[in-house]
C-alpha cells in the first residue's frame, strides 16, 4: 500500500498523466489508500485524504463511500476538519441519500456553536442540500438566529429561511414576522437577504403578500436611499451603490405593486427617478435599468412611466453591446401584446437584428418579427423574412418558415401573393416545412381557380430547375397532373407565354419518377399525375400506357399497385376513364386537425359507402362506389351527385374529395354491417313526387334515443338508379346513419330501399330532419329535398 | 441560480456548484450539454443563451468559462456581474488568480463561494466583507491547526 500524498502532489500526478488509462490507473490507487485510510479512525490526514476524494469525484469518478467518512467529519470538534466534512456533505449528499439524514443532529449542534464561522458552515450546508424533513427539524433554530445574533449570521439564517420555505412551504408563516423585522437592518448583507426572503415569501403565498404590502414606503425609502446617496466605497459598483441589494428590491415592487393601484402609485416617482438617474454606460447600470422597465411593465404605472420603459427598450435595441440588444428584445417580446403599437415603432431595428452574426439574437428577432406582423406591414415584412430564410442557421428553419406560413395565412393581400409566398419557402426550404404544408398549399390552389394557370405554370419551371425540394415537387406533379391541359395551352395572362409540349411534360413526370432523390411519396404523386395526364393531352396516350405498365412490376408495392390498377383502367375500363380522372372539385376546408370526429354542427351527414375503400387504391368494381375518405372530411352540398363520382388519387395525407360524396368518416367502417330489419312502428308518408315515396317510421331506444327508419318505393314506369339519402337534424341532436340496403329502385315498386337513422337527442330539444333525396332516372340527376317536423310514435 | 460551472477550454470541469437537487445523471448531462454549447460559440457573441427552460449566462475569462443557469425570474445582466464579483473575489484571494490556483486550491474556491452565493442568491454584497471573513476563516483554522499541533495541508 502506497503511502498516501498530500493533496496538491496527488493532483500534480494526476495532471501529468497521459493517457485516460494513466489518470484511471493513478486515481484507483489513490482511491484504494484513501478508503484504507478511511477504516483506520483518528487519523491526522483525515482532512486531507476526504478533500483528495473531492477532487477524484470533481474528475467524475465514483466517491461514493466518502459519505460516511463526511458525517464523521462534521462531528469532529477541529475547524479544518469540520470544513472539508461539510464541503463533502454538500458535494456527496444530496437529499437523496440516506447518509444525510445523520448530520443533522451536527447540524443542529453546530448551529449554537460558539463561533460564528462553525455556525456559518452548519447554514450554509442546511441551505445547500437540506431535505424536507431536515428543514421542518432545524426551521425554529433558524427562526431564533433570525432574531437574535451577529449581522453575519443573520445574512446567512435568511437565505436558509429561504431554502427551507422552497422546501416546505407551510413553514412561511414562521418566518415572516422576523423577516419583516429586518427590513430595518442597516448592513447591506442582512437587508439584501431579508428582501429575498420576503419575495420569495410573498411568491408563495397571496395573503403574505397582501401583509407586506404595508412595507412598500420602506422599501421606497431605502431605495431612494442608494440611488441618491454619494460615493460608498464598500457597496459601489462602477458608479452605482450596490446594484444587487436594488435590484432585489426592484423585484420586490414588481410583486407587491402587481394589479394594485396603491402600491403602484406610491412607486411611481421612486421608478421614474431611477429610470433617469441610473448611468447606463456599463453593465451594471443596464441591470437596474432593465430590472426598473420590467417592473415598470409589470405593474399598474401611469402611462407616462410606461412612455419612458419602452423608450429606454428602444434605447437598449441601438446599444452597440450585443448582449444589451438581446435583453431588449426579450423584454419587447413580453409587451408586444399589450403594447402592440409602441413595439411597433421600432420594427426597423428589430428587422436589421435578423441580419446579426449572432445566434441567440437572431432567434429572438425572429421571434419578435413574427409577433409583429400585421396587415399593414405584411408586404415589407415577409420580404425580410423570406431573406432571412435563404441564410438562416438551419436550427431556426422550422421556426421561420412555419411562423411565415401562419403569417402568410392570417394577412396575404392576395392569393395570388400567398401561393408565391408559399412557392418561395418550398423551394428555399423545402426540407424543413411541416407535413401538411403539402396538402393546405394543394386546397389552397385548387381554392384559387383564376390562378390555376398562373401557378401550374410557375411549378412546372420549378420543377424544371430543382427535383430535390420533396414537397415542392410534390406539389407542382399534382398539379401538373390535374391542371395539365392548361399548361399545354401555352398562353398566360400572368407570365409570360412558354411553349410546353407534350412530350416535355412528360419527360419532367418521368424524371421525378425516375430520379433516386424522389421519396416513395413524390413518386406515387408523379405516377398519378401521369396517368390523370392521360384525359388531358391528346397525341402521347400510349406513352402513358408505357410509362404505367412499367411500373406495375416496381418493387415498391405502393407504386405497383397504383400502376397495376391504372393498367386495369386502360384495360378493361378504359370507358370510365375519363369520368375516374376528372378534375378535382374544390376542396372544403376543415378546421386544420382534419379531424374525424361526429360533429354535432348541423351537417349533411352523408351514406357511409357501401363498399369502404381503405388505402389509396382507385378502382371500383361498380360505378356507384364512392371512397372512403380516410380523414373524413364531410362533403361539399353544392356538388350535385354524379353517378360516376370523380374518383381522385389519393396520397397519404391529402384530403380527398370526391364529387361531393365523401365517404362517412372511419367510425362509419361499421356501416358495413347489414341493416336491421324495419321496426314495427307506425309509418308515415313523408315524401311523394314523380312516384318516388319516402315513409318514416321510428321506435324509441332509450330516453333519448331514437331509431328513424326510411323507406323509400319507386311507382313510376322507369328504374331510379343511385338512390342516395342525406339528413341533417339540429345542432344538439346527435346523428347517426346506417348502410342503406341498396340503391337503385326498380319500376313499379318492385324493391325498397330502407335506410336506418339513429338519433340522439339529449337536451330534449323539438326533433326536426331535413331529409335530401338523389337519385338518377332515365339519365338525368334529380335532387329534393324535404323537412320533417313532426315523428310518429313521439 | 440553479448552478454554477467552471470549465476549461478543453471541457474539463474545474468547480461545480448545484443550488438545487439534481440526480447523478442529470447533473453529468447538464455538464455535458453546457460544455458543448457553450464551447461552440464564436468568440464576439451574446453572453445569453436558451437551454431547455433555463436561461444560460456564460463568461469567458482568460483559460476558464464561467457558466450559470438562472431561472425564468433572474436578471441576466445582473448575473454577468455576479459572475465577474466571483472572479474579482478569487482575484484578492490568491493574488493575480489564474486556472492553476483553482486546480490546486479548489476547496479554497469553493469556501469563497459559499461566502459570496448561497442557495442560489448573492449572500454578501460588499467584497470587502468577503474578503475579511475568508480571511478570518482561515486564520481560524490555522490556529486551530497550531493548536492541535498538527501540520495545515
Amino acid at each position: 500500500m502506497s503511502p498516501s500524498v498530500p493533496l496538491q502532489e496527488m493532483i500534480r500526478a494526476i495532471r501529468s498523466a497521459r493517457t485516460q488509462c494513466e489518470e484511471r490507473g493513478v486515481i484507483q490507487r489513490e482511491c484504494a489508500a484513501i478508503r484504507a485510510q478511511f477504516r483506520q479512525s483518528d487519523n491526522g490526514g483525515r482532512s486531507h485524504n476526504l478533500a483528495k476524494l473531492l477532487y477524484v469525484h470533481m474528475l467524475g469518478y465514483p466517491a461514493h463511500f466518502g459519505q460516511m467518512e463526511c458525517v464523521r467529519m462534521i462531528a469532529s470538534p477541529r475547524y479544518s476538519e469540520k470544513r472539508v466534512g461539510y464541503l463533502g456533505a454538500m458535494m456527496l449528499l444530496d437529499e437523496k441519500q440516506d447518509a444525510s439524514l445523520l448530520i443533522t443532529n451536527s447540524i443542529k449542534n453546530d448551529l449554537s456553536h460558539s463561533n460564528q464561522y462553525v455556525q456559518s458552515l452548519a447554514l450554509c450546508t442546511l441551505a445547500c442540500m437540506g431535505s424536507a424533513e431536515m428543514c421542518r427539524d432545524l426551521a425554529p433554530e433558524i427562526d431564533r438566529l433570525l432574531r437574535a445574533s451577529n449581522s453575519y449570521i443573520k445574512k446567512k439564517a435568511a437565505l436558509c429561511a429561504v431554502h427551507i420555505v422552497r422546501k416546505v412551504n407551510d413553514l412561511g408563516e414562521l418566518f415572516a414576522p422576523a423577516a419583516r423585522a429586518l427590513l430595518s437592518e442597516k448592513n447591506h448583507g442582512v437587508l439584501h437577504g431579508a428582501v429575498v426572503l420576503i419575495t420569495e415569501l410573498c411568491e408563495r403565498n397571496p395573503e403574505t403578500l397582501e401583509r407586506f404590502r404595508k412595507t412598500v414606503p420602506d422599501l421606497v425609502q431605502i431605495m431612494k436611499g442608494l440611488v441618491i446617496s454619494g460615493y460608498s466605497p464598500e457597496h459601489d459598483v462602477a458608479g452605482i451603490s450596490d446594484p444587487f441589494l436594488q435590484v432585489r428590491i426592484l423585484r420586490l415592487l414588481r410583486i407587491l405593486g402587481r394589479n394594485n393601484e396603491a402600491a403602484s402609485d406610491a412607486m411611481n416617482d421612486l421608478l421614474a427617478q431611477v429610470a433617469t438617474n441610473t448611468d447606463s454606460t456599463k453593465t451594471v447600470g443596464n441591470a437596474v435599468l432593465y430590472e426598473t422597465v420590467l417592473t415598470v411593465l409589470d405593474i399598474k404605472s401611469e402611462s407616462g412611466l410606461r412612455v419612458l420603459a419602452v423608450n429606454i427598450l428602444g434605447r437598449f435595441l441601438l446599444n452597440n453591446d450585443r448582449n444589451i440588444r438581446y435583453i431588449a428584445m426579450i423584454s419587447l417580446q413580453k409587451i408586444v401584446g399589450t403594447d402592440h403599437n409602441a413595439v411597433q415603432r421600432h420594427r426597423g431595428t428589430i428587422v436589421d437584428c435578423l441580419k446579426d452574426q449572432d445566434a441567440s439574437v437572431k432567434r429572438r428577432a425572429l421571434d419578435l418579427s413574427l409577433a409583429l406582423v400585421s396587415a399593414s406591414n405584411i408586404r415589407s415584412m415577409m420580404k425580410e423574412l423570406l431573406i432571412f430564410l435563404s441564410s438562416c442557421p438551419p436550427e431556426l428553419r422550422a421556426q421561420a418558415a412555419s411562423g411565415i406560413f401562419n403569417a402568410a395565412e392570417r394577412y396575404a393581400p392576395s392569393q395570388r401573393w400567398h401561393i408565391d409566398t408559399i412557392l418561395h419557402v418550398l423551394t428555399t426550404a423545402g426540407g424543413d416545412v411541416r407535413d401538411e404544408t403539402v396538402p393546405n398549399l394543394i386546397q389552397l390552389i385548387t381554392n384559387a381557380s383564376e390562378l390555376h394557370c398562373y401557378t401550374v405554370h410557375k411549378l412546372y419551371r420549378a420543377l424544371l430547375t430543382d427535383i430535390t425540394q420533396q414537397s415542392l415537387v410534390q406539389v407542382a406533379c399534382w398539379c401538373i397532373g390535374e391542371y395539365g391541359d392548361l399548361l399545354l395551352r401555352g398562353e398566360c395572362q400572368e407570365t409570360e407565354p412558354v411553349q410546353v409540349t407534350e412530350d416535355d411534360v412528360l419527360d419532367a413526370l418521368e424524371t421525378v419518377l425516375q430520379s433516386h432523390m424522389s421519396s416513395p411519396t413524390t413518386r406515387g404523386f408523379a405516377l398519378t399525375a401521369t396517368m390523370k395526364l392521360s384525359t388531358r393531352i391528346t397525341d402521347n396516350v400510349d406513352r402513358i400506357r408505357s410509362i404505367v405498365s412499367i411500373y406495375g412490376s416496381c418493387i415498391d408495392v405502393e407504386l405497383q399497385q397504383r400502376a397495376v390498377e391504372y393498367n386495369a383502367l386502360f384495360k378493361k375500363y378504359d370507358h370510365m376513364r375519363a369520368a375516374v380522372l376528372e378534375r378535382m372539385p374544390v376542396i372544403e376546408k376543415n378546421s386544420p386537425g382534419h379531424t374525424n370526429g361526429e360533429s354535432a354542427v348541423e351537417t349533411l351527414k352523408e351514406i357511409p359507402p357501401a363498399k369502404v375503400k381503405q388505402g389509396e387504391s382507385l378502382l371500383p368494381p361498380q360505378p356507384t362506389n364512392q371512397v372512403c375518405d380516410l380523414l373524413g372530411l364531410l362533403g361539399g352540398p353544392e356538388e350535385t351527385l354524379q353517378p360516376s363520382p370523380a374518383l381522385s388519387s389519393s396520397a397519404p395525407g391529402l384530403p380527398v374529395n370526391t364529387g361531393g360524396t365523401a365517404g362517412g368518416d372511419l367510425l362509419d367502417l361499421l356501416g358495413e354491417l347489414e341493416p336491421t330489419p324495419v321496426a314495427p312502428a307506425p309509418a308515415m308518408s313523408v315524401y311523394e313526387k314523380d312516384g318516388v315515396t319516402l315513409t318514416l317510421s321510428c321506435e324509441k331506444q332509450s330516453d333519448s334515443g331514437l331509431t328513424v327508419t326510411l323507406t323509400a318505393s319507386n311507382t313510376a314506369d322507369s328504374d331510379i338508379s343511385s338512390f342516395t339519402l342525406q339528413a341533417a337534424v339540429p345542432k344538439s341532436v346527435q346523428l347517426h346513419m346506417k348502410a342503406p340496403s341498396g340503391d337503385s329502385l326498380p319500376a313499379q315498386g318492385a324493391a325498397k330501399v330502407t335506410q336506418i337513422v339513429i338519433l340522439n337527442n339529449p337536451n330534449k330539444v323539438n326533433l326536426k330532419m331535413r331529409v335530401r333525396v338523389s337519385y338518377t332516372r332515365q339519365g338525368a340527376a334529380i335532387q329534393d329535398t324535404v323537412q320533417i317536423d313532426s315523428f310518429p310514435g313521439l | 441560480m440553479r448552478f454554477l460551472l467552471l470549465f476549461s477550454r478543453q471541457g474539463k470541469l474545474r468547480l461545480q456548484k448545484w443550488f438545487k437537487t439534481y440526480t447523478d445523471r442529470e447533473k453529468k448531462k447538464v455538464i455535458r450539454d453546457m460544455t458543448m454549447l457553450v464551447l461552440a460559440r464564436p468568440p464576439r457573441s451574446c453572453n445569453f443563451l436558451q437551454w431547455r427552460d433555463l436561461k444560460i449566462v456564460y463568461k469567458r475569462y482568460a483559460s476558464l468559462y464561467f457558466c450559470a443557469g438562472l431561472e425564468a425570474q433572474d436578471n441576466e445582466l445582473l448575473s454577468l456581474e455576479v459572475l465577474h464579483r466571483y472572479v474579482e473575489l478569487l482575484d484578492r484571494y490568491f493574488g493575480n488568480v489564474c486556472e492553476l490556483d483553482i486546480i490546486f486550491n479548489f476547496e479554497k474556491a469553493y469556501f469563497i463561494l459559499d461566502e459570496f452565493l448561497m442557495g442560489g442568491e448573492v449572500m454578501e454584497t460588499s467584497k470587502a466583507a468577503v474578503v475579511v471573513s475568508m480571511e478570518e476563516a482561515d486564520t481560524l483554522q490555522e490556529t486551530m491547526e497550531e493548536y492541535m499541533s498538527k501540520p495545515a495541508y
